[in-house]
Parts: C-alpha cells; sequence; structure tokens
C-alpha cells in the first residue's frame, strides 16, 4: 500500500471521528443534475425497443401534422376506378368507391391519432381534476359521492357502454369524444385519485393546508409536479386505449362516419379483399395497412411507457 | 356477525345498486329517440292509427316511472319487448321477440368464450408465474416482448392476420363461421376454431402480464425475505409462503380478464361473423333497434359486474385478516 | 446437519476482517462499509451502534453471508465457525441460515406470513433444518413463549401475526429466531418501534433468553441506553467505518474517541425552567372525536406561559399529535374551546383569519415528508415570507438570508432540493420555514425523535438559542423522557386522551409519582448497565409489571 493512500486512511478517519456540526454533515447525498442533463441520460440507458418506440411515435406525429403537404391526392377524391392494384398512380391501390388508399392512409393520421389525442386530454382533464380534488378532501361527501359513481360507471365495460351511449344520442365525432372522454375520465379519476392520496398524506400538503392556501394552489403546486411520473405513463396507456376503443368502434360502423379517412373504418371498407390472397396478395394486403397502422403505433407507445414506468420505479426503488 | 359474510353481503349489495343503475341508464336510452321514430321505423306511409299503436304498445303513453317498473319487471320474468325491425307499415307485426332473438346466440357467445378461457387461463398463469420467477432473465423479456406487442393489437388486426394466414392462404379454416342450429360439436369447435384462437391470443397477453405483476409484487414483500433468512430452499418459498396468498391476486387478474373476453367477444364476432350477441348488438346498434341494444346490454353488463363480484369474494375469502378476526 | 459439537465460551465464533460492501444507487456503486473487522466470541453479546447510514444492517446481514437486493460484499473473509462463508456454494450458506444463524427483523409485522400461524412459523427453521422433529419443536416453541413472557404461552402461537400486538410480536420473532438454539442471533434494531413500556419487557425477555441458551449476539440499534443493558462487547460504525471497539463498562465509563464521547454527551443538555403569569394558549377543557363515537381528546386542558416550553409526553396513543391538531384546527373540538392570546380561536381551520394562522406555526417529526420535493430551499422558506408578510424579490432574499444565518446554514444551501440535504439540514430547514412566518408559538411534534442522537443535540441548541433570543413558546411532543429534560420549563403527562399530570418540570420529574408517569419514567432506559437489571428486581418486588 503507499504512502498516499494510508494518509488518506487516517484523515477519512480523522473526519469520521470529528464531533458535529450542522454543514459539516454529510448524508447520502444525490447529484443535483439539470433537466437536459436527466434526458440525455434517461436517453443513453434506453433499451432499443424504446428508441425504437420513440422514433415511430416522432414519425407519426410528423405525418399528421403535415398530411395535407405529403398526401397524393385528397382525402375524398374519387376517381373513376375502384379497387385498382397497386403501383402507379396509386400506390397501394383504390379502395371500393375509387379513393386512393395511400392518401387516406396518410389523412388517417391526423383524424384517428389527432381525435384519440383530442380525446385523451379531455379524459385527463376532467378526470385528473375530479381525482386531485376528491383525494384533497378525502373521505367527504364530495370524494363518496364521486367515487361510487365512478365505480357503478367501471362496471360497465367501456366498448359496451360507449355502444350504448351511441345508440342513443347517434354516432357523430363529436358524440364520440365527448363518450370517450368521460368514459375514460373515470380511469383517470381513479388513478389520479390514487395517487394523489400517497401525497396528500404527506405533511407539506398539511402545513399549507395549516398556511391557509386555497385548493387550486394546494392541486397545482403541492401535489401536481409530485404526480407527474404516474400520470405521465397513464396518458401513454389511455392513449392507446382510447385509440384502439375509437378504431374498434370505427371498424364496428359506429365511430367516425365516412368521408372521413379513418383507419378503423378503412379496415371494414376493404375488409372483403381478404378473401383474394391467393390471387392478388396485394389486394389482401389491403385492409392490413390500416390496421398495421394502428398496430405500429399502439407498440411503440406501449414500448416507451413500459421503459418510462421501469424508470420511474427504479428511481423509488433507490431511495 | 363475522366479518366475512358482512363484507361479501355489502359487495352484494353493491353489486345489485350497480345492476340498478345499469337498467336505469338502459331504460333512458328509449328517452332518447328523436319524437318522430314511431314514423322512422314503420315507414313514410304508416297511417298515424298505426303509428299511436305502436306506441301505446311501448307505452309511451304511461308515465316514465310506470313504465319503468313495467321494463324492469319484463327484464326480470324475461320478456325483454320485442325487436323494432320485422315491423311493416302495413302494421304488420312481424317482430320477434328480444329473448328469441338472443337466446341462441347466447348459447353460441358462451361456448366461443368457453373455448377461449380454457386455453388461455391455464397457459396465461404458467407463463406469467415463470416469468416472474425467473424475473429478467431472457425467458422473461422475451415474453414480455411478445405479450406487450399483442395487446397493442387491435382485435381486428389479429383476426384479419389469422384468417391471411390460416384460411386465406392455407385454406385450413372457414373465415365465416356459418353455425346452424344443427351443427354437430366438433363441428362447431371447427368452425369456431379462428375466433376463438384470436379471443385466447389477446387475453393469454393481458392475463400473462397482470400475472407477472402481481407474482413480482407478491414476492418483494418483506416475509418473503424472511423465509430466506431462514435458508428455506426457493421451492419452499414459493409453494409454501407465496402461493397461499397469491390466489387473490391471482383470481382477481382472471376474472378481470374473463371480463375483458366479454367485450372482445364483440369485434371478434363482427370480423367471423359469427352469430353471437356481440354481432347482434352491434347491429342492433347501427338500426337504432333499442330493445335489442337494451336486452344484449343488459345481459354483457350483468355478466361484467358478477365476473367482478366473484373476484371480489374470492379476495375477501382469503385474506387471513378477515377470515381470523382479532 | 447441525450436529456440529458446540465449542467452549470464549472461543472465537464468528471473525470478520477487512469487509468491504458496496450499495447500488443513483446509477452507480458506493462503498456502504469500507474494510470493518468485527470478531465475536461464543455467547458473547456485541453491541453494534452508529447512525442511521453507518451500514449496522448491511454488516449484521453479512455475518450470514447475505447482501440485500442492490448490496454486493465485495472484499474481506468471513469465517463462521471454521467455515469461510465467502467461499460457501449457495447451498452450504443456506444450510447455515436459519440453523446456526437467525435474523430477528425491525418490523415483526411485515416478516411474517400473514397467511400462517405463529406457532407454525416459529417453529419452521427448526424442524425444516432436521434441528428437532416437529412435535419436539413445538413444545419447545411453547417453553421459549413462556420464557418470553408471552401471555398464554400455550396457546398464542395458535394465532396469526394480524391477531397480536406489536411488543408480543417482536417476542415471538425472537421465539423463532431461538427455536433451532442457533449459535448467532443477529437483532436488528427490535425494539425501536415499541413503546418504551413494552420495550422494557421485550429487553428484559431477550437477554434472559440469550443468557440461557449461550447464544451469541450482535444487537444493532442507535439507542444508546438499549445497547447499555445488552451487550458485552460495543463496536461503534458511523460512515461504514469502525470508531471504537471497546467493553461495554470501559466504554461507557471512559470513551476514548471524540465522536463516541459526543454520542453519549446527548443526554447533558439540561434547560432551567422558567415560568410566567403571561398565558398564551390556553386549551380550556377539549372534547374531540374523530367518527363521533370514540373520544380521542377527553376533558383535556392546559396552559402555555409565554416564552416558555411546555413539553406533552406520551406514548403512541396517548393524544399528544391530536392535541397539537386540535389547537391548529385540523381537528375542532366537540366541547370546550381553544383561547390564543386570550381571544377564544376559531374551532375550525377554515374559519381562521390569516394572521391568526400566521402566529401558530407547526415543525413536523419526519423532515422528507414535510417539505415538497419538488421545491428548492428558496421556495420552501420564501412561499411564507410571501404569503404572510407579502415580501417579494430582493426583500424576500435578504429574509431568506437572515432566516439561513440564524438555522446556521450557508447560502450555497437555498437552491437545492430537499433530497440533497441530510435528515439534520433538513429539520432545520423546516424550523426556518416556521420562523419565516414570525410566529408567537410553534408546535413541535416530535421534531428529534426521527434524527440520531448527535443531530438531536444540535437541534435542540438550536431550538433553545432561538427561544432565548426571538422569546418563541414551544409546545414540544415527545415521548423522549432525556428530550423533556432537555429543553422544557412545565410538563403535560397523557394517557389515553386524558392529561394525567401536568406541572412544571421540577415538581413531575421527582418522587413521588402518579402510577403512569412512574411507569413512563422508570421505562425509559439509562446509560447504566446495570440498570435493567435493578428496575426488574424492583418491579418483581412492587409486581406492577404489565403485560
Amino acid at each position: 500500500m503507499n504512502n498516499e493512500d494510508d494518509m488518506n486512511q487516517s484523515s477519512e478517519a480523522e473526519l469520521a471521528d470529528q464531533g458535529y456540526s450542522a454543514a459539516g454533515e454529510v448524508g447520502l447525498l444525490k447529484a443535483r443534475r439539470t433537466v437536459s442533463e436527466n434526458i440525455w441520460r434517461g436517453l443513453k440507458s434506453a433499451p432499443p425497443s424504446a428508441i425504437f418506440g420513440m422514433a415511430v411515435i416522432s414519425i407519426y406525429i410528423l405525418i399528421a401534422i403535415f398530411a395535407r403537404l405529403l398526401a397524393p391526392h385528397g382525402e375524398a377524391e374519387i376517381f373513376p376506378m375502384s379497387y385498382a392494384p397497386w403501383g402507379g398512380e396509386f400506390l397501394f391501390g383504390t379502395d371500393q368507391l375509387g379513393r386512393d388508399v395511400l392518401s387516406r392512409l396518410i389523412y388517417g393520421a391526423q383524424n384517428t391519432v389527432g381525435i384519440a389525442f383530442v380525446t385523451t386530454m379531455l379524459a385527463f382533464l376532467i378526470g385528473g381534476s375530479l381525482g386531485i380534488a376528491a383525494a384533497i378532501n378525502n373521505n367527504s361527501w364530495v370524494d363518496n359521492l364521486l367515487s361510487r359513481s365512478v365505480d357503478v360507471l367501471m362496471a360497465i365495460p367501456s366498448l359496451i357502454f360507449a355502444l350504448i351511449l351511441l345508440s342513443m344520442f347517434g354516432a357523430t365525432t363529436i358524440n364520440l369524444i365527448l363518450i370517450i372522454a368521460v368514459l375514460d375520465s373515470t380511469r383517470v379519476f381513479r388513478i389520479a385519485r390514487a395517487v394523489s392520496l400517497n401525497v396528500v398524506v404527506m405533511d407539506y400538503v398539511e402545513a399549507a393546508k395549516l398556511r391557509g392556501e386555497g385548493l387550486s394552489w394546494i392541486m397545482r403546486r403541492e401535489i401536481l409536479p409530485n404526480i407527474m411520473p404516474p400520470l405521465v405513463a397513464e396518458f401513454g396507456l389511455r392513449f392507446c386505449f382510447v385509440f384502439l376503443t375509437i378504431a374498434a368502434l370505427s371498424f364496428l360502423g359506429v365511430g367516425i362516419q365516412p368521408p372521413t379517412a379513418d383507419w378503423g373504418s378503412m379496415v371494414r371498407e376493404t375488409a372483403g379483399l381478404i378473401q383474394f390472397a391467393e390471387y392478388d396478395l396485394t389486394a389482401a394486403m389491403t385492409p392490413m395497412l390500416p390496421a398495421a397502422a394502428i398496430a405500429l403505433l399502439t407498440v411503440a407507445v406501449n414500448f416507451v411507457v413500459d421503459w418510462f414506468l421501469h424508470k420511474s420505479s427504479g428511481l423509488k426503488d433507490e431511495q | 356477525m363475522h366479518p366475512v359474510i358482512r363484507t361479501i353481503l355489502q359487495r352484494l349489495g353493491l353489486g345489485l345498486v350497480t345492476l340498478f343503475v345499469v337498467s336505469l341508464i338502459l331504460f333512458s336510452s328509449m328517452e332518447f329517440l328523436p319524437g318522430d321514430f314511431g314514423e322512422a321505423i314503420l315507414g313514410q306511409s304508416a297511417l298515424p292509427e298505426t303509428v299511436a299503436a305502436f306506441r301505446k304498445e311501448l307505452g309511451l303513453d304511461l308515465p316514465m316511472h310506470e313504465r319503468y317498473l313495467d321494463w324492469l319487471r319484463g327484464m326480470l320474468t324475461g320478456d325483454m319487448g320485442n325487436s323494432f325491425s320485422g315491423r311493416a307499415s302495413s302494421g304488420n307485426d312481424r317482430s320477434r321477440a328480444v329473448t328469441e332473438l338472443i337466446a341462441p346466440r347466447l348459447q353460441n357467445t358462451l361456448f366461443l368464450a368457453a373455448m377461449a378461457a380454457i386455453i388461455s387461463v391455464p397457459l396465461a398463469l404458467f407463463l406469467g408465474i415463470t416469468a416472474a420467477l425467473y424475473r429478467n432473465s431472457i425467458y422473461d423479456r422475451m415474453v414480455n416482448a411478445m405479450t406487450l406487442t399483442t395487446i397493442s393489437f387491435p382485435e381486428f388486426f389479429v383476426a384479419y392476420l389469422l384468417i391471411l394466414f390460416l384460411s386465406s392462404f392455407t385454406h385450413l379454416f372457414p373465415s365465416l363461421a356459418n353455425i346452424g342450429s344443427d351443427v354437430t360439436f366438433w363441428e362447431r369447435v371447427y368452425l369456431s376454431f379462428l375466433p376463438a384462437l384470436t379471443l385466447t391470443l389477446v387475453i393469454i397477453a393481458h392475463m400473462m402480464r397482470m400475472t407477472r405483476a402481481a407474482i413480482i409484487n407478491l414476492m418483494a414483500t418483506p416475509y418473503i425475505e424472511m423465509a430466506e433468512l431462514k435458508g428455506l430452499p426457493k421451492s419452499e418459498v414459493i409453494l409454501r409462503h407465496a402461493l397461499p396468498n397469491a390466489w387473490a391476486p391471482i383470481v382477481t387478474v382472471i376474472a378481470f380478464n374473463l371480463a375483458y373476453l366479454v367485450v372482445g367477444v364483440v369485434v371478434v364476432e363482427v370480423v367471423f361473423v359469427y352469430p353471437g350477441v356481440g354481432q347482434l348488438m352491434v347491429d342492433a346498434v347501427t338500426t337504432r333497434d333499442v330493445p335489442v341494444v337494451q336486452g344484449c346490454a343488459m345481459i354483457f353488463a350483468a355478466t361484467y359486474i358478477l365476473l367482478n363480484l366473484f373476484a371480489d369474494i374470492i379476495s375477501i375469502i382469503t385474506n387471513p385478516r378477515l377470515l381470523h378476526p382479532r | 446437519m447441525n450436529n456440529s459439537p458446540k465449542g467452549q465460551k470464549g472461543d472465537v465464533l464468528l471473525e470478520m476482517r477487512d469487509i468491504v460492501i458496496d450499495g447500488y444507487s443513483d446509477d452507480r456503486w458506493h462503498e456502504i462499509i469500507k474494510g470493518v473487522d468485527l470478531v465475536l466470541k461464543r455467547g458473547e453479546v456485541m453491541g453494534l451502534i452508529g447512525e442511521s447510514g453507518a451500514g449496522k444492517s448491511t454488516l449484521g446481514l453479512a455475518s450470514m453471508g447475505f447482501a440485500k437486493p442492490g448490496c454486493k460484499i465485495n472484499g474481506g473473509t468471513i469465517i463462521f465457525d471454521g467455515i469461510d462463508l465467502m467461499k460457501a456454494s449457495a447451498d452450504e450458506k443456506r444450510r447455515l441460515r436459519g440453523s446456526r444463524i437467525t435474523y430477528v427483523a425491525q418490523s415483526a409485522a411485515a416478516s411474517f406470513n400473514p397467511s400462517h400461524r405463529l406457532i407454525d412459523q416459529t417453529v419452521e427453521s427448526a424442524v425444516r433444518h432436521q434441528v428437532k422433529p416437529e412435535k419436539e419443536a413445538r413444545a419447545d416453541a411453547r417453553k421459549l413463549y413462556r420464557d418470553l413472557q408471552l401471555p398464554n404461552p400455550d396457546s398464542i402461537g395458535d394465532r396469526y401475526p394480524h391477531q397480536v400486538s406489536g411488543g408480543q410480536l417482536q417476542r415471538v420473532m425472537t421465539a423463532m429466531a431461538m427455536s433451532p438454539r442457533p449459535d448467532l442471533i443477529i437483532f436488528d434494531e427490535p425494539t425501536t418501534a415499541l413503546d418504551v413500556t413494552t420495550q422494557v419487557e421485550v429487553l428484559a425477555a431477550m437477554r434472559h433468553v440469550v443468557e440461557q441458551y449461550n447464544t451469541a449476539a450482535i444487537y444493532i440499534t442507535h439507542d444508546l441506553a438499549v445497547v447499555a443493558q445488552m451487550a458485552d462487547v460495543i463496536k461503534v460504525l458511523r460512515y461504514g467505518e469502525t470508531i471504537e471497539d471497546a467493553d461495554t463498562r470501559k466504554m461507557l465509563a471512559s470513551p476514548e474517541k471524540e465522536y463516541t464521547r459526543s454520542l453519549w454527551s446527548v443526554r447533558s443538555i439540561e434547560k432551567e425552567e422558567e415560568d410566567s403569569e403571561d398565558i398564551i394558549l390556553k386549551v380550556d377543557q377539549v372534547d374531540a372525536s374523530y367518527t363521533g363515537s370514540v373520544k380521542v381528546l377527553d376533558n383535556v386542558s392546559m396552559s402555555v406561559p409565554r416564552g416558555n416550553t411546555v413539553a406533552v409526553v406520551g406514548e403512541s396513543g396517548s393524544g399528544k399529535s391530536t392535541a397539537a391538531r386540535a389547537i391548529t384546527g385540523l381537528l375542532p373540538p366537540s366541547k370546550g374551546q381553544i383561547l390564543f392570546n386570550g381571544e377564544p380561536l376559531p374551532p375550525r381551520l377554515k374559519d381562521r383569519s390569516i394572521k391568526q394562522l400566521q402566529k401558530i406555526q407547526m415543525i413536523y417529526q419526519m423532515a422528507d415528508t414535510a417539505m415538497n420535493p419538488r421545491q428548492t430551499i428558496r421556495d420552501i422558506i420564501g412561499r411564507p415570507l410571501e404569503f404572510y408578510l407579502g415580501l417579494r424579490g430582493a426583500k424576500r432574499d435578504k429574509r431568506l438570508l437572515e432566516l439561513m444565518e440564524m438555522i446556521e446554514l450557508d447560502e450555497s444551501f437555498i437552491d437545492r432540493l430537499p433530497a440533497e440535504l441530510s435528515g439534520g439540514q433538513k429539520q432545520r430547514i423546516c424550523i426556518a420555514r416556521a420562523l419565516a412566518a414570525e410566529p408567537d408559538l410553534i408546535i413541535c411534534d416530535e421534531v428529534t425523535s426521527a434524527l440520531d442522537q448527535i443531530v438531536q443535540k444540535g437541534i435542540l441548541q438550536l431550538l433553545l438559542r432561538l427561544q432565548q433570543e426571538l422569546g418563541l413558546t414551544y409546545i414540544f411532543i415527545t415521548h423522549d423522557i432525556a428530550t423533556v429534560k432537555a429543553i422544557s420549563d412545565q410538563i403535560v403527562v397523557m394517557l389515553e386522551g386524558r392529561v394525567v399530570e401536568q406541572g412544571m418540570k421540577s415538581e413531575i420529574l421527582s418522587p413521588p409519582y402518579p402510577d403512569y408517569t412512574k411507569l413512563l419514567l422508570s421505562s425509559v432506559p439509562e446509560m447504566d448497565p446495570d440498570w435493567l437489571t435493578g428496575l426488574l428486581a424492583e418491579r418483581e418486588k412492587e409486581k406492577t409489571i404489565v403485560p
């Protein structure tokens, strides 16, 4: 052992043997990192599945925003040949009315993804704020009323409930968004309330109450920043669920109505082509394109959310 | 009263209240039809008397609460009214009773669900438990990736993939489930194979992930670590210490996924044109055939509620704190 | 098999040399134990003391060759009765655990399987490792329950974990550890979570059983007085290194190192008591309950003189924290009233004015949960400055710096997050937050109970100084008599929601004592190794043992 090590050891021992001073306390300190440092470290450690997911999501977002520029033809532009084969002017052929499948796929990104996103945001707004408010007033009549109502609403499977309500109110896009947002807000309520309850029992929330802070301050500044990780993860999961539900309803014919290009209804419209697989493989693949588009985005979001959950639960273990 | 019995009764009560509320919601769906729906259903050429007679038959001239009680009584005794389809403007009523429409289809749907459940439940449990025990191994990560992908697929995508590979190309199985009333058991199995397979794949994925999560949670509890510190071999730790506490979460997972089956069945039935309650309901929604929608929805809701109630009750009776109160 | 013959008392049983253990956190490996030696003889009890984070539990578990998930034993040798645990196979180690080395965890409630009966779990290791046949093991378990002074020793084993109390569960866990007659038991803070009066019973039982069966033990704790009762030798750890190793009596009488001496000196503070006629807060015959049926406060009255400290003492469930909630308005009284500066306070928090809220501040036990982890120190202390005093910008920052100086921390701390501070520093920030409001009365709810003893002293000294300089009044809620002696002028003793006694410190802490106070005071361990023995002998004489 060389002398330097000896010296370091004994000076450390001396340090350890000193008496007590406030600033001299050294606990198990966590190094402070800026937000951008954290993001970079996160990205470096991401598994290939999450990177793949993030890449796919970015591509979809770009297509959705720039649909008008990317699509070769119009969304509802009808050409004289229906069921045209792939290739030439129509990369993926035309559908039963003679509309270009590729263009409709691109516009579908805008419509389906856009509508699903708006619906999820709405669900979060409703469910999130009610959930946090219920947690703050834990066990009050408001909390009990909301929780029981949510229990009852959740007792009916979403798809069935959506079908019922759509049959009652008619299947328009606005109705679709509102109905699914309300139905999904129940799940958001549950999770927002559950994670908020963990935070609400913390002394710092009580300290804020004792100070005289109002409900809105407590929600925004004390609770919300501390429940972001699970809520962000839940946003991803809810988005997938909403997205799949809207696609399913459109597939069943009671969701987004034609002529709006939407992946779910596109599957329904071209489903018949599957039978011709032996004769014309590409034609048979036509309905699979919008279906695959749905599946790919959902897989991508799930991969990213899975990694995110893994990271944030890992953080908890460390502390 | 023993706390277990009291808790079970509370749950049953809650289940009944929920069914009651569901019935109210379904009942009110009739209220939202536009005022002239009588003409819309019977046709433009219907006479005012025919329309009036139709409305009387539906009890629309009675006050709401009386109508509700009539309707509820009907539901409970098996009379769900008659379908809106089959009514002509001439007053000729060839509509069929809703129960008559539902009964054979209910049989078909239950058959399909049972086929899917029997295959998926044991397989999913096995995969989930082994993945949790060999956490982070190659096996676990592979299974994880595969199930994550599968649960991301919409059911119709899985269905069409199966049709593409097992039907259109290879002609192994039919893509349309033409189940008449006189098929034999094995014919039925053959015709239902693809739809059942679709459901199975979807359910296995969900169930396996939830089981894995539940078991991982369980293995992280302090008393499991204590069992290790007592030097017990791993098999005994799992069998004697983990398993007795695993019933509640596992049964909850199973019940939850069987309830999910109720929802998945609708899309699958439509893809394969399988004559079940799901397909009936979707058609009825498209045509706004309210009595049929009400009947189908009631059945789905009741099944869902019952399954969740069952899971709840199992959790209660396996909870040692409730079984052996202080 | 477990048939190795027991050696003589005095032989070396466990020899750990140069142990290095790493822990994984914050994305990298840190050294938790940095080269520690530990030698234990047969039948010897070693007290392992140190602050939290010193690595005591990790070291204790390492003696079994066990590392918690997230930890790795990276160096050194561990020889247990001639067996090299670093080289032994997983199976060999497994056979040792539960039969020759056993472990008593800190939380008994979490360590028992809720689905199995107590007696099944007690005999499990002995039976599984084939130390005894089952019937014999069960009979022996009942004998152990009797030795450990558990009530109904023949039938308590048939119960489930949730059906017995915390102290009883801890004793059953000790029985479980003794059942295979191990050579070594590791006690990991077994009485930390228990009330002082229960602790006495458990300590006595543990010591008795360890002596009777000539078992060696490592007793891990941060409570010095407790370790004085149990151990033959003491090892002091700090930051993963050994500070001092000595015989108990020798170490208590003349500790060598500065740090060790400072641990001992915590109990040396004692405030001189004062009294005053000017009453700032008067709690007048207050009743309160949560659900309406069971009273959590029953006819509670107390008067708090201005500028003084009133200590409210009691065990868990005594109602001391509940009284604080009633005073702050979180739990409105169902009867009686609370007067502040002569004026009655509105019973509910919502009805109070900002001025009223400002004048009464609260400091909590756990500084971790008392501060929002996402806010910087600047925000945490700055908010009351904005909210109550309307200070913003430069004026606010100036006041912030003044406050930081008062709590003896420098300005580099201002932009940190709570997670970057140590326990004592966090509590100081909470004190600054309370001071920022310029209150008259501060309620300190067990503010030092979660801190290591050496840190406690610093905080108490700070609070005393601030009281002197600013004329603050404190209501100090605690269960620790040493703290009470250090900081209070008056004492209020509570039991089960009622005030059992109140008066000046000198009156209360000198005889004659009413029953409960006597029980409470005498149960507090003292630094004398013979204290426990003496206490038990006295109690035996008086037959006032509480089950």
